[in-house]
């Protein structure tokens, strides 16, 4: 199944979702990124500079642990997590970064920007900068400011520019707003590493391209050390870019069942979620560049999304999911804040693991169907992003009051330094 | 009579026409209607009517202050269309609905060019919709008699230039530099040339905005656009001065 073959459709569609809805002015500079990415995919060669530029930065391939406890524990499936955590800089996000730094040699261009929710993807795009010397400006709303102050910290210190947007919810969906329009201004010198497979084509098929390296290691060694490939494979879904780094390795493979984990937030009704597919609540809309379903209102216009994870709170899906789940090839289930945080209590317990909360949602998932599978089957969890850098967010979520009388202590003694 | 001949109209007693923009429901619509009373007096010719929109990334701060509040305040598409007709029957200018597709995308694109219709507006400016996608509701606003306002960029291609002049109807919207609205722009021989650049494309008249604030502006337009649009300065002017303040801010505009 190749989902980038455009030949006998429209070019960055996928069923009805995709395609490129942004102002006139930057269609020369789409076309351009377009071009050049069609001359990297096409070019073996900058395949293996991304590969071997991500073995020696970021530590690829990064392994598979068979969780052996949780597996007994549960009495069913036997549980695997390929090991994405291990990243330099703490996730997948450093992928897609790493290969549109490459790409962006070829664009010639000297200045990055990118939006970040969680800082993750921030924070990959400042450690890029860096190594290769681009300017780097960073958007980020200014709650996840408020609730991500150590991933500001590293990429200031990487020397980007972190903005603060102030606009609408100030969350990530306002961070990409803010970067089309500095794009629309400064697109001569500046490329827009989005961080997601969501927005105008080519980002969602690009961005999946990086990140398909998850799922082509995962199948190797799922096989070499399971013995047999998964029954299941489950991810997490924000945008869903981890998420279809490991699903492409087992687009072919018929007997693998294919689980999107969205963020179900305070659940079902709520209205406090950002669940776009396992739950009812989205529709199809045009926003951000790009044609799929959005948490939005009757007259388009996007509603308050949540979720415990910021890096699962967006509105939109990335396309190719939306066109996935309509032909039934993956299916999507929501993890509830609270399911979430039982989650990682358990899996730190039980393996001495610490996903991120992002992809905590889908050990939800898995730790729940596990037990209803038998003991031969198999189950890949992709583990996104490591959880010991969310120390601020994990502590708050699971109300560590030792945590908070730590940070009250180290408030005081800032404060008498102050004076 | 269609926008164009409109235009060509007005054209025979002044050589500069002026194209204005309000924010549906912001401050509020007593407020946009007093600011049309305004623009008509001063002899403004096209009125630009947004309808808020969530995500509007192709605005300046401004502009994006105003679409929030105006959401906030509970706007709907419902209350613009009716703003729409009551400023239509009431005022001599022509109004085009100005927004982003997804207003359109969602109430369906036939319902969306006939209730511009029956509004009494004459055409629509969707800034994120490229031309490429535009096919049916071109189709669809020729059947109803309205037009879809095309933008041509300082980063379009002769080539992107001959497609877009193609697909142009009523007027063209010049965008006259690089950016979101609501910035000063430097007049100069580059957007002179740009629009030069646009007319071996098309017939139809030629706006220029992004950056008008000021007579000189106008100044330096006359000769080279058909209509100056105003947008930003406009509504800064309201935000500072008030109903005294935009008179005088259009007086001297087209003085």
């Amino acid at each position: 199944m190749d989902i980038f073959d455009f030949s006998d459709g429209r070019e960055g569609y996928y069923g009805e979702y995709g395609g490129v809805f942004l102002p006139e002015i930057l269609h020369a500079t789409i076309e351009e990124l377009l071009v050049c990415f069609r001359e990297c995919k096409a070019d073996p060669k900058f395949w293996q500079d991304y590969v071997s530029l991500l073995q020696n930065y970021s530590g690829r391939p990064t392994p598979i642990t068979h969780l052996e406890n949780l597996s007994r524990q549960l009495g069913g499936a036997q549980i695997y997590v390929k090991r994405d955590d291990l990243n330099h800089t703490g996730s997948h996000k450093i992928n897609n970064v790493m290969g549109q730094g490459l790409l962006c040699q070829r664009l010639g261009k000297r200045r990055v920007i990118a939006e970040t929710g969680a800082g993750q993807h921030g924070f990959a795009t400042a450690t890029m900068a860096a190594k290769f010397g681009y300017d780097c400006k960073i958007y980020m709303g200014a709650v996840d400011i408020a609730r991500q102050r150590p991933n500001v910290f590293w990429m200031e210190n990487l020397g980007a520019e972190v903005a603060s947007v102030e606009d609408g919810q100030k969350t990530l969906k306002d961070a990409v707003n803010a970067c089309m329009r500095d794009w629309v201004t400064n697109m001569a010198d500046t490329h827009y590493i989005l961080g997601t497979a969501c927005g105008p084509h080519p980002f969602p098929e690009m961005v999946s391209w990086f990140q398909s390296i998850i799922g082509m290691e995962a199948r190797e060694q799922i096989l070499k050390q399971a013995g047999k490939l998964p029954d299941r494979v489950y991810a997490c879904v924000g945008g869903g870019s981890n998420a279809m780094g490991i699903f492409q390795g087992f687009f072919d493979d018929d007997s693998v069942e294919l689980i999107g984990c969205e963020a179900g937030g305070l659940g079902v009704g709520s209205y406090m979620h950002s669940a776009r597919l396992a739950y009812d609540d989205a529709t199809v809309g045009v926003a951000q560049g790009y044609k799929t379903y959005f948490l939005q209102n009757d007259e388009g216009n996007m509603n308050e999304t949540h979720s415990v994870a910021a890096g699962l709170d967006y509105i939109g899906i990335n396309p190719i999911f939306s066109y996935l789940w309509e032909q039934g090839k993956v299916r999507f289930e929501a993890a509830t804040d609270s399911e979430v945080k039982e989650a990682l209590k358990l899996t730190m317990r039980t393996e001495g693991l610490i996903p991120a909360l992002e992809s905590t949602h889908a050990f939800v998932m898995a730790i729940k169907e596990a037990p209803t599978m038998a003991k031969n089957e198999v189950i890949l969890i992709n583990q996104s992003g490591r959880g010991d850098k969310d120390i601020f967010t994990i502590a708050d979520a699971l109300d560590d009051s030792k945590w908070k009388s730590f940070i009250a202590g180290k408030a005081d003694q800032y404060r008498a330094e102050k004076k | 009579m269609g926008l164009q001949a409109y235009i060509e109209e007005r054209k025979k007693d002044r050589d500069l026409l002026v194209m204005a923009h309000v924010v549906c429901g912001y401050p509020s619509f007593e407020d946009n209607m007093q600011e049309l009373e305004i623009m008509a007096e001063a002899g403004v010719d096209l009125v630009e009517l947004q309808f808020p929109f969530s995500e509007p990334s192709a605005d300046g701060p401004l502009f994006v202050k105003a679409n929030e509040q105006s959401l906030k305040s509970g706007t709907t598409v419902d209350q613009c269309f009716d703003f729409m007709k009551r400023a239509s029957e009431r005022f001599p200018f022509k109004i085009l609905m100005m927004g982003y597709y997804n207003t359109a995308f969602k109430m369906g694109e036939e319902v969306f060019v006939n209730r511009i219709k029956a509004s009494g507006g004459v055409g629509y400016i969707l800034p994120d919709l490229p031309v490429e996608e535009s096919s049916n509701l071109h189709k669809l606003s020729e059947q109803a008699g309205i037009e879809p306002i095309i933008l041509m960029t300082p980063t379009s291609s002769d080539k992107r230039l001959a497609i877009l002049g193609k697909a142009s109807r009523g007027m063209v919207y010049v965008v006259a530099r690089k950016g979101v609205t609501g910035s000063k722009t430097n007049m100069g021989d580059d957007v002179i040339s740009l629009v030069e650049r646009c007319r071996q494309h098309t017939d139809v008249p030629m706006g220029v905005g992004f950056g008008i604030s000021c007579k000189a502006d106008m100044d330096f337009l006359r000769g080279t656009a058909d209509l100056a649009i105003v947008g930003t300065a406009a509504l800064k002017t309201w935000e500072s001065s008030g109903a005294e303040g935009l008179r005088v801010f259009f007086a001297e505009l087209m003085a």
